[in-house]
């Protein structure tokens, strides 16, 4: 494929906000997973981003306002991402610009929040509940491209934790096709009772910080996160060199044993980078900490890659960010091919002894060129990036 | 622009019974008569999944198989894109219920709240490992699965299952988001002509123009094509159905995507 460059990213996540705070917490190996006292949820951990709590949207845009979109205005704000877009802006014409973005559970939380206000006579949701703007799915894609005041084509994608790494390939796509010269994409999840309890009924929430790749590996920690990247056909920057997505066709929760879709996904984004298995210096992992995810993605490395390849899972520090994990992995990995890192598991005590991938568990400082991301979601959606420097 | 051609189309919606059904109505041969349509289960998925799936999905399911069968090609052998505002709202409202209520979560339930639930069951019914996208956009949501499924088209140089779909909230939600009936659009779109082929269909995006009231030949169709984000597809069925070239425009947000559809014999007609 013809690569894309990244000219702008932001990302926003419980290890911090901006790229010089997730690369100082990625460097100090400081976990950003706390005990949950989300709402009334009182298991596991989560990555909490604070700041959302007290974060106002622009006047102007105040009909969006939920968690969601008030985590992805936080992202927007930082490290001059929405002067940058404001500047691609002038170059192209606003129309010229596509906004698409992934999410699995968009403003849901406000939904949560009108149940538990409903009318006790007629059952109906209270007025000031905005459906349109806070839970539907489409809410969060609306809400950025208006504050970036942009009109180009728009859309959400959800498939679940992959949707924001999903936005990369369709962008690929609409930016070929010539009805658009550049586009915003990645996304946001944030924390709600949907997920928190959605997950814990599925007995996938691990009592402790989540550990992938641990021996013990007992679930998830959820997290919230908001990131975004800014894709043109030229500048400066780290390029999407290639993509590769598949189905499992397997089960709605549980990935394929034999991994063959992942397998399927990353084989293709190999290829379509054009590149070689030694070529690749890093996998960031999906690696959510479940047993079944973890085994079934060193498999698919292993049958892929074999075992030269570093691969670590960055989910010990910001929790499983749902439909915002791959966004939140690709910038991570976009820091480490520019700073020169490599982030071994954080909270593994022995590493399963059953893996045959060459996952690191210490960081690592040496040249990067060239990182494989990989995200995986429910209804057996797999999606793999592969990113690195243009030759 | 981007172009592609429809090789199959497929539709559910109320009186409007798969396209064999559906045609003569369009094409205004046949007098159209409201009744609800509920699809049943599809054949296709096994017996154990088809009770859990609700009537979003079964919508789905049922125009992406009717599509499938349409252009005679192997269940799940081509990519996917799901379209839908709604998503399964009966899902969506029992999950906000349970959770108000401080009841236990289903398991089930919960990985069904995805919005790529009936892209999942699909890839399940057909053992299909090939790529789907599921896509939402409120009102815009036709315009921007034609935009994203003609680009795939294109750049990926392979056909593509579009299933764009809208079922009813059930009650509170549907105050909030009301929507007419239950309907759906399946096509199959590939990048070449072939003999196969029923259409050529081009887009164009519009930054900063608004989309214009297009009217439909069959006005009793009118209420379904602008209560429900699916039916705004409406005028591609009829011209497919009445193979009449039609041009009209789907809006997204304040911008618009405009629309052509040219029927083969149509557009061979013309060249005679």
């Amino acid at each position: 494929m013809r690569p894309l460059v990244l000219t702008a990213t932001t990302i926003v996540s419980a290890i911090g906000r901006g790229s010089t705070a997730t690369l100082g917490t990625l460097r100090s190996r400081r976990s950003g997973l706390v005990p949950c006292d989300f709402a009334d949820v009182r298991n596991g951990y989560i990555g909490r981003v604070p700041e959302v709590e007290t974060h106002a949207l622009p006047p102007a845009l105040a009909l969006f306002n939920c968690r969601n979109n008030r985590l992805a205005d936080l992202a927007l704000r930082t490290d001059g991402f929405a002067d940058a877009v404001a500047a691609a802006r002038d170059r192209y014409g606003p129309g010229r610009i596509a906004v698409i973005l992934g999410t699995s559970t968009s403003g849901v939380l406000s939904a949560e929040e009108a149940y538990r206000s409903r009318d006790t006579m007629t059952g109906l949701l209270p007025p000031s509940f905005d459906y349109t703007h806070t839970h539907d799915m489409f809410s969060l894609a609306h809400f950025v491209r208006s504050a970036l005041e942009l009109c180009g084509p728009a859309m959400v994608i959800s498939t679940a934790c992959a949707s924001s790494a999903q936005t990369f390939i369709d962008a690929c796509h609409l930016i070929e096709s010539g009805e658009c010269d550049a586009a915003v994409v990645g996304g946001a999840d944030s924390l709600c009772g949907m997920t928190l309890r959605g997950f814990a009924s599925l007995d996938l929430i691990s009592p402790v910080p989540c550990r992938p790749c641990d021996a013990d590996r007992a679930g998830i920690s959820i997290g919230e996160a908001a990131g975004f990247a800014l894709l043109e056909q030229t500048g400066d920057g780290i390029a999407l060199l290639g993509c590769g997505a598949s189905c499992d066709g397997y089960h709605m929760s549980a990935p394929h044993p034999q991994a063959s879709g992942a397998i399927a996904a990353m084989k293709a984004a190999l290829t379509s980078s054009g590149l070689e298995v030694v070529d690749i210096d890093y996998i960031n992992l999906h690696g959510t900490g479940t047993l079944a995810n973890d085994a079934m993605e060193d498999r698919a490395v292993e049958a892929v890659l074999g075992n030269a390849t570093a691969c670590s899972s960055t989910k010990g520090w910001t929790g499983h960010t749902l439909g915002a994990s791959g966004i939140l992995e690709i910038v991570i990995g976009e820091l480490c091919i520019r700073q020169g890192i490599l982030p071994g598991c954080l909270n593994v005590t022995k590493l399963d002894p059953s893996f045959r991938s060459r996952v690191i568990l210490h960081n690592e400082e040496r040249p990067v060129h060239t990182v494989m991301s990989n995200a995986f979601g429910f209804g057996g959606i797999n999606c793999s990036l592969v990113f690195g420097q243009v030759r | 622009m981007i172009d592609g051609f429809i090789n199959a189309v497929s539709v559910c919606g109320p009186g409007l019974e798969g396209w064999r059904h559906s045609r003569p109505i369009l094409a205004g041969q046949q007098q159209y008569a409201w009744r609800e349509t509920l699809p049943t289960a599809p054949s296709i998925l096994p017996p154990n999944e088809r009770r859990r799936v609700g009537a979003a999905v079964r919508l789905a399911l049922t125009i992406a198989q009717q599509a499938h069968d349409m252009a005679d090609l192997a269940p799940g052998s081509i990519g996917s894109v799901f379209a839908t505002s709604n998503g399964d709202g009966a899902v969506m409202h029992a999950m906000l219920e349970t959770l108000a209520a401080g009841e236990p979560v289903s398991p089930t339930r919960f990985h069904n709240s995805v919005h790529n639930a009936a892209a999942g069951y699909w890839s399940i019914a057909t053992g299909s490992q090939q790529s789907a996208s599921c896509l939402a956009g409120h009102d815009a949501t036709p315009a921007a699965a034609l935009l994203k499924v003609l680009a795939t088209v294109r750049a990926t140089q392979q056909p593509q299952l579009l299933c764009v779909y809208e079922a009813p909230m059930p009650p509170p939600l549907d105050a909030k988001r009301p929507t007419v009936d239950a309907f759906g659009v399946g096509l199959v779109l590939a990048p070449k002509v072939s003999e196969t082929a029923l259409a050529r269909l081009c887009v164009t995006y519009r930054p900063g123009l608004a989309a214009e009231r297009d009217a439909l030949n069959l006005t009793a169709l009118q209420v379904l094509a602008r209560g429900n984000p699916a039916a705004r597809l409406l005028p591609l069925l009829e011209a497919l159905a009445r193979n009449v070239s039609v041009t009209f425009s789907l809006a997204l947000l304040e911008s618009s995507l405009q629309v052509r559809v040219q029927p083969w014999s149509a557009v061979s007609e013309s060249l005679n």
